[in-house]
Formats: C-alpha cells, sequence, structure tokens
C-alpha cells in the first residue's frame, strides 16, 4: 500500500509467520518514519489515527541497522504501556543516537478495529541503508 | 525445501550432515510432504543452530517447524553449561513460555446445544482480548514481583484457581530460579495491566469436543472420553515476555564478541549459560515463565466464572498446562550417561514419556499430555509422550500446525467476515475484535495439522491419544 510520493513511503514485505515492515525516505531519518508507519499498518488502518497526543522518544545504537530496531522496540514500549497507536512523526537522527516525537491516540478497539499487537521488533531480514539512487531505506521483521 | 540435500533416516526423521561450522548434525523431522513443502529457512537455521557453543546432540526441528528468529519455529537444541554452552533468547522467542492449558469441562456437547452464542458471547466478554485490552488485575511494583517468583501458585493464593490445579501444570505452577530482579522496570511496566488478558494473533480459548480417541488407554488416564467438551488456553508471557526477549536480545548482541562467540544470523544471539548475561537471562526468564503461567492461572479463573453461570452442573478441573517456548534445565542421557542440559524449545512442545519423576502421579503410566493448538477450523490433538522420544528430540513435539502462508497472503485470499461465515455453517462460533485478525489466521494459512500430528506420531515423539474440534473459538 505505497502512498502516492515515489521516494517517500512505506510497505509491508512476507515472512510466513509474521510480517516486514519496510520504510523509504529521503534520509534516514524519513525512512525510519516511513518504518514507523508501516508498523502502525501492521496493526490497523494509520489514517484512522488520529495525532493528538505526542509521547517523547530517544534511543541510540552503535549502528544504523540497531537504531533501527531500537526506535520500533520503543515504538512498540509505547504502545503497550501507553495503550496508543501512533500515525506522525517528527524524528532527527544525530550520529547514532535518535530523538522523536510520536503523536497518535489511545486505541479504540471499535474505531481502529486493531488486527494484532506487535510482540517485538527483529534482527530478521534487517537493513538499512541508501539505495544507488540515493533513496533511504530501512526494514526488518516485527514479531506479532 | 530440497530433499536432495537431506539424508534421510527413517520415514519421518531428515538428517542435515555437518558443514561449516556446524558441531553437530540437524535432524528435521516430518513425511516427505511436509518436508517438500518446509521452508528453505529451516534448513538454513536448523543448520546455524548447530554451530553454537556447547550444543550437545543434534539441532531438531519438529514437523511443524517454520522460519523463526534465529532458531526456527520448532526447533530443539540442548546445551551443555560445563562445555561452555549457550542460552539463547532468540532460542525461547519474545512469547516466553507461550503455551496451552486444556480444561475438562464436565459437559458434552448435548448440554451446550441452542448455548454456543450465549456461552461465546460471555466468553468474549468477560476475557480480555485483543490489541489494547487490558486485565481487572493492575498489580503494584511488590504485586508484581510476587507474581514473577510464584507463577500460578501465587494466582492460586491470590484467589483465582484451587490447588489442584497446580498439581497438573509444568514445575508444579511454579518454575524455580526466577529472578524477579532481573526483570527491568519497563518489563514489568509493560505488564502492570496485562494480566489476566488473552492477547492476539494466534492466541485464542476454545470450546472443542473429542472427536475421536485413538489410545483408550492414554485417554481413560487423562480423563477424557468422546463426546466431552474442553476448554483449551493459548497465550503467554504477554508484554513482560516480549519486553525481556527485547532487551536481552539486544544485549546478548552486544556482548556476543565479548564472549568470543561468531554469530551467523544476529538473531542467534546468546551468552555462555556460565556467564553474568547468561545467568541473568535465566532468572527473568525463568519469572517470565512464572508470568505465563499465572496469566493462564487467571483466565483459568474468569472462564470457570462463566461457565458456572450459564452451566452450574459444569467442572473445569485441569487436564494440563505445557508451555512452548522456553530454556529449561532437564537430565537426559547423552552417549549413555545422564546429563544436566538446557533444552531450548521454541515452538515445541515437552513431551516427557512414562514413568518420568517429573509428570502427575496419575499420568505416569502413559506419559505426559501433549497439547497441540490448531486454528479456529482446524482439529486440536492430545498427544501422549513417549519414552524413546527422549533420544530422538529431548523428549520434544510439535506443537501446532505452524504457519504455510504469510499473514499478507492470508488477508489477500479470506475476508474475516467470509472465514466468520464458513465457521459458522461448521457449527463453530467465532469471537473476535478484528476481521481482518481473523483473515490473517484463517485455518488455510496453517499446514495440515493431521498430517503434523501423524508425522509426530511415526517419527515417534509422540503418540495420538484424541483429536479434538473446536465448538467456539475466542480469537485475539
Amino acid at each position: 500500500m505505497p502512498e502516492s510520493h515515489p521516494s517517500q513511503y512505506w510497505e509491508h514485505f512476507s515472512h510466513v509467520a509474521d510480517i516486514g515492515v519496510r520504510g523509504y525516505g529521503h534520509s534516514l531519518a524519513d525512512s525510519f518514519e516511513q518504518t514507523a508507519l508501516a508498523m502502525t499498518a501492521v496493526i490497523c488502518d494509520p489514517t484512522l489515527v488520529q495525532p493528538q497526543k505526542a509521547v517523547n522518544i530517544n534511543c541510540e545504537a552503535t549502528d544504523n541497522e540497531l537504531l533501527l530496531v531500537q526506535w520500533l522496540n520503543a515504538l512498540i514500549y509505547e504502545m503497550s504501556v501507553q495503550g496508543m497507536l501512533f500515525s506522525r512523526f517528527q524524528i532527527e537522527i544525530s550520529g547514532l543516537k535518535l530523538m522523536a516525537v510520536a503523536y497518535g491516540e489511545p486505541v479504540d478497539q471499535k474505531r481502529h478495529m486493531p488486527t494484532v499487537e506487535v510482540k517485538g521488533a527483529t534482527y530478521t531480514e534487517l537493513k538499512v541503508g541508501q539505495q544507488e539512487d540515493g533513496v533511504w531505506l530501512a526494514q526488518c521483521i516485527v514479531d506479532v | 525445501m530440497d530433499i536432495q540435500r537431506l539424508t534421510r533416516l527413517s520415514e519421518c526423521s531428515w538428517q542435515i550432515e555437518p558443514h561449516g561450522n556446524m558441531q553437530v548434525p540437524a535432524i528435521i523431522y516430518g513425511d516427505e510432504k511436509l518436508i517438500h513443502a518446509m521452508d528453505d529457512k529451516v534448513y538454513e537455521q536448523a543448520s546455524n543452530v548447530a554451530t553454537l557453543p556447547g550444543i550437545v546432540g543434534p539441532s531438531y526441528a519438529m514437523p511443524d517447524a517454520h522460519w523463526g528468529y534465529g532458531f526456527p519455529i520448532g526447533g530443539v537444541a540442548a546445551f551443555d553449561a560445563d562445555a561452555g554452552g549457550v542460552v539463547s533468547a532468540g532460542g525461547v522467542g519474545f512469547d516466553i513460555s507461550c503455551g496451552v492449558r486444556t480444561l475438562h469441562t464436565g459437559l458434552q456437547r448435548v448440554d451446550v446445544t441452542g448455548k454456543t452464542e450465549q456461552l461465546a458471547d460471555a466468553l468474549f466478554r468477560e476475557i480480555p482480548v485483543g490489541v489494547g485490552s487490558t486485565g481487572h488485575i493492575h498489580l503494584s511494583k511488590s504485586g508484581i514481583d510476587a507474581m514473577l517468583s510464584g507463577g500460578a501458585r501465587w494466582a492460586v493464593e491470590s484467589g483465582y484457581g484451587a490447588q489442584r490445579d497446580l498439581s497438573y501444570t509444568e514445575e508444579k505452577g511454579c518454575m524455580a530460579g526466577a529472578l524477579p530482579k532481573a526483570v527491568s522496570d519497563r518489563a514489568k511496566e509493560r505488564q502492570r495491566k496485562e494480566m489476566g488478558t488473552l492477547g492476539s494473533g494466534n492466541h485464542y480459548l476454545e470450546l472443542q469436543e473429542v472427536m475421536q480417541i485413538y489410545d483408550a488407554k492414554a485417554a481413560a488416564c487423562f480423563g477424557i472420553k468422546q463426546g466431552d467438551l474442553l476448554v483449551s488456553i493459548h497465550c503467554g508471557s504477554r508484554g513482560l515476555g516480549h519486553q525481556i526477549g527485547t532487551e536481552f536480545l539486544a544485549e546478548m548482541v552486544n556482548n556476543a564478541s565479548h564472549y568470543g562467540i561468531k554469530l551467523v544470523d544476529r538473531e542467534l544471539a546468546c551468552a555462555p549459560i556460565h556467564s553474568p548475561v547468561g545467568e541473568r537471562y535465566l532468572g527473568a526468564m525463568r519469572a517470565a515463565i512464572n508470568c505465563a503461567l499465572a496469566n493462564r492461572q487467571i483466565i483459568t479463573h474468569l472462564t470457570r466464572q462463566v461457565f458456572v453461570a450459564l452451566f452450574p452442573q459444569a467442572e473445569l478441573e485441569l487436564l494440563y498446562d505445557v508451555s512452548h517456548n522456553t530454556c529449561k534445565l532437564e537430565k537426559h542421557a547423552v552417549d549413555g550417561q545422564s546429563k544436566m542440559l538446557y533444552v531450548h524449545r521454541k515452538g515445541a512442545t515437552r513431551a516427557f514419556g512414562p514413568g518420568h519423576s517429573e509428570l502427575p502421579e496419575p499420568f505416569r503410566e502413559v506419559g505426559q499430555p501433549v497439547l497441540i493448538g490448531g486454528s479456529m477450523g482446524t482439529a486440536s490433538y492430545i498427544l501422549a509422550g513417549n519414552a524413546g522420544s527422549e533420544t530422538l528430540s529431548y523428549a520434544s513435539a510439535c506443537h501446532g500446525a505452524g504457519r504455510s502462508m504469510s499473514r499478507h497472503k492470508a488477508t489477500k485470499s479470506w475476508h474475516g467476515r467470509q472465514v466468520i461465515n464458513t465457521l459458522a455453517e461448521q457449527g463453530i462460533a467465532l469471537r473476535s475484535p478484528s476481521l481482518r485478525g481473523v483473515a490473517e489466521e484463517a485455518p488455510g494459512a496453517y499446514k495440515d495439522i493431521n498430517a503434523v500430528v501423524e508425522a509426530t506420531e511415526l517419527a515417534g515423539l509422540s503418540r495420538r491419544v484424541a483429536k479434538l474440534k473446536p465448538v467456539l473459538c475466542i480469537k485475539g
């Protein structure tokens, strides 16, 4: 379900038991933002999630791939303890430190019709990098 | 999977000869059809597990095996701590101690005729299920630590169930060696409102009818006969287990080189059992096992309340509770010598044979009940452990049908409403908060469970005792 912009969008890819999340963007931060949207889309239609409440998320890692896993796991944690879903993200990445604000709202089973909760982001099919066309790609499998 | 790459040991047993850095062979169980249809990734992952330090005996994959993380789902491997053996967070998985618990009901189909819809509604109302659902019990910090130490025993002492339940739960309801201190505040926070919740994905609560008995003696021992109604609950350690898995996976990835461990796949992240990280993980993982046991015990209590309100004659005695994502210290015979090994089972069920001292007394003559979950429309099975499985798979068997189709493809193949209607035509009442979730979990997205359990029996891992058909299903 790619969005209209050709170089900034998200998609899912197949894993037999679980699901892959992949984001493309003009920068590393943009690709992380799209991957986060792809993860929300594992749970429900992201367009149904109102960006009403802001949550700050900071994390760091030793390389960009591990940073992606940290970022997604930090979101999974906030979704779980705050009972929220997120649909808008502002991300700044400086070196291997990520500072973000995630916007969303509390889960409403009737309105969001959430399909499945994400247990964790995995190192399987984990890739982060800039492609030949300059577009950044960030992806991994999430366990559901 | 390309059968040409395997050495056939018997009708349902296939060996991957050691290659590359494999220290031991890998053995995959399944009939030719199952092996042929099995993901190539199972070959790769079962081989990768065989490279880990201190592995004893082959790396195994059960007949329901499929592509997992590091270990295949359906993977079994044992490690000797004194030979540099490791414990792997990836080898247990995110949903620590996910498992199946089956209850008698004292009812037969005729007792619920005309009332199954009402029962389904009541169970769906009373048992928290799906994304964002919270339990009725909100634990304080000290309450969480008591739960993490006590497991199902804590739940029973807190009023959720009876003492008898503990005798019919693995580890008598309380996993020894749990270290609540090794569990992070974030993991505890994630669990605070999730006690007594079923979760989502492939987790469920089903009412099932015993359709067929294969082994009359074992069935009598387990207290089941044709026509009986049983309740099966499939869920795990919820957010706490997920967070422990997440945190230790990251820590083990970062520390692997420190311990001189070369990971062929980051998801195989592990640490020596005799190391600070390994010991903390084992303590945290055991605490998560207790969380799962307590969770299933609370759901049992809620289920009993619903049944007794609708069917005063119902008696929901526990048949057995068994986990299928664990690492446990067990005694096994290796080359004629008894050894204590850390047995990882990831999507594999422990299946002790007759006479095992850890079994409840009434089951010692026939072996452990091995509870195999289906998927909504498909059958579930109760098997019994075989004595011979100890040398075949460290006394392990399959855990379910195993997926054969991705969630993405499943949603392209079915609509949730269509699945619900088809099941209704088969007399199965389904309740779920998510139509897409129902489509993703459609029975057709799984392997043929009949073939999986037949192969399990033919391979000698366990034997069939009873086949169960769903009557109603509460799906996460």
